[in-house]
């Protein structure tokens, strides 16, 4: 039997409505994952080793276990800790930030690391301190190094925020997947969340040349 | 005045610096020469406690900024500091670089801080590159550019730590004219330099290290030709 698409048309709209939840789950993940990423690698950069020993040890676990492992923690495991119920997109921002920082803060780091020491000579040397050399000499110039190793993961993100449909929040993959169960033919709605996807990324990747070029301005 | 008394650096079992003793009095300006390897630049270092001593003391002016009570970020801000990769900031234009420091730590208005770069860029020479990066200058212009950076805090003293060593043979003079002039004007500075010509005609005093140790300290002409130790003997009838 072969693929009938123009079947799947009365349901188009119900799936593409999922781009925004999508987006929305990506976008505040992406965000908070950032901020808590740069924290983190600060942390582990720095002189307290108590610090540095907690953001290890965060990064470590977070990245050692299943991203839908914790997801699946945070959405039906802590509200019989905490006694509250939390919403599945909340859930799902929740779980990808706090995946993602562990990521960035080791992308962060890295980039850091890689900035020549003479800058921070340069800086220590004009009696800037330490917080205004990292923010205005030090991370720009690491920002610029890192960026496609940070595009790269904001498109994983993208990708696999796929998993939230295990906890029932109605993002592109949940919708291709039940309008396959209506329809019984999962094949169709299946390649059009995929073509889906690769719009998104293909999006992202091109944002992320844009910024880059702006970023060599002074090159 | 910077005095360094008793001044040690080790870098694990390996000691750089060996119980260096040196005045350096105001207006003064003061070469440090020797193979590479001597300690030339840790001592440079020391005395702006990029490199932390292991042992000894340091006082700038009355202030002794070994003790750990003192703070090392004001120190700081009154000695520039010249190196030899000059470490120009890349994301900023060379205005940037310059007013920077001054904006940032001295708390100068962006007017002010434009005034003073214009000023030095002026002094250097520099003045049509205001609005470039670094990346477009040669090696002269970038070392000329971090002298203006660090003269923009209206340092007391300047270090330079071999400040033409990484540049082309065509562009040493350019910077060695501008650190004349600074010479002249009476800015203290303490230079470390392979460039034993230079050495000679603007410095007031030669201070030669060898492995670690302060071997020598004479008036260039003394220093130059007539050498007291076997060791700056044999290190002058090498470079010269």
């Amino acid at each position: 039997m072969g693929l009938d698409f123009a079947a799947l048309a009365p349901s188009y709209p119900f799936i593409l409505r999922g781009i925004w939840v999508t987006l929305q789950i990506v976008a505040v993940a992406a965000v908070l994952g950032f901020l808590f990423g740069v924290i983190l690698s600060l942390m582990k950069i720095g002189r307290f080793t108590f610090l540095r020993w907690i953001a290890d040890a965060y990064t470590s676990v977070f990245r050692g276990t299943p991203l839908v492992l914790q997801l699946m923690i945070i959405y039906f495991g802590l509200p019989q800790v905490l006694g509250i119920e939390i919403a599945p997109f909340v859930a799902a921002f929740s779980a990808f930030a706090l995946n993602s920082a562990a990521y960035v803060s080791e992308i962060i780091r890295a980039g850091i690391n890689a900035v020549d020491q003479g800058q921070k000579e340069a800086a220590q040397a004009l009696g800037i301190s330490y917080g205004e050399m990292m923010k205005d000499i030090i991370l720009p110039q690491a920002m610029k190094n890192i960026l496609p190793a940070l595009m790269n993961e904001f498109i994983t993100l993208t990708k696999e925020s796929a998993i939230v449909t295990t906890i029932g929040v109605m993002d592109i993959m949940r919708r291709a997947y039940i309008v396959g169960g209506e329809t019984f033919s999962y094949f169709e709605p299946l390649l059009f969340a995929g073509f889906i996807y690769y719009c998104l990324v293909m999006v992202l990747t091109v944002l992320g040349r844009l910024v880059e070029r702006r970023l060599r301005q002074s090159d | 005045m910077i005095k360094a008394e008793h001044l040690h650096k080790s870098f694990g079992d390996n000691e750089v610096l060996s119980d260096i003793t040196t005045t350096i009095e105001d207006g003064e300006v003061v070469t440090v020469i020797g193979p590479s390897g001597s300690g030339k630049s840790t001592y440079l270092r020391c005395l702006n406690l990029l490199e932390t001593p292991t042992k000894g003391k340091i006082w700038i002016d009355d202030v002794e900024v070994t003790d750990p009570k003192s703070d090392i970020m004001k120190v700081r801000e009154n000695i520039g500091m010249v190196f030899q990769h000059f470490h120009l900031f890349p994301h900023l234009t060379v205005r940037e670089n310059i007013t920077y420091a001054p904006m940032k730590v001295k708390g100068k208005s962006k007017a002010e801080a434009n005034q003073i770069a214009d000023r030095l860029l002026e002094q250097v020479g520099l003045s049509d590159k205001a609005d470039a990066y670094p990346s477009r200058l040669s090696g002269g212009q970038k070392q000329r550019v971090a002298i203006a950076r660090a003269l923009a805090m209206e340092p007391t003293a300047m270090l330079f730590d071999e400040p033409t060593s990484a540049l082309d043979p065509e562009m040493v003079k350019e910077v060695l004219d501008v650190m004349k002039s600074l010479a002249d004007s009476g800015m203290t500075m303490i230079i470390v330099t392979h460039e034993m010509g230079f050495a000679r005609e603007v410095a007031d005093r030669v201070l030669f290290l060898d492995e670690g140790k302060l071997v020598e300290e004479a008036s260039p002409v003394t220093f130059f030709e007539n050498p007291k130790t076997e060791r700056a003997q044999d290190f002058l009838s090498k470079i010269l």
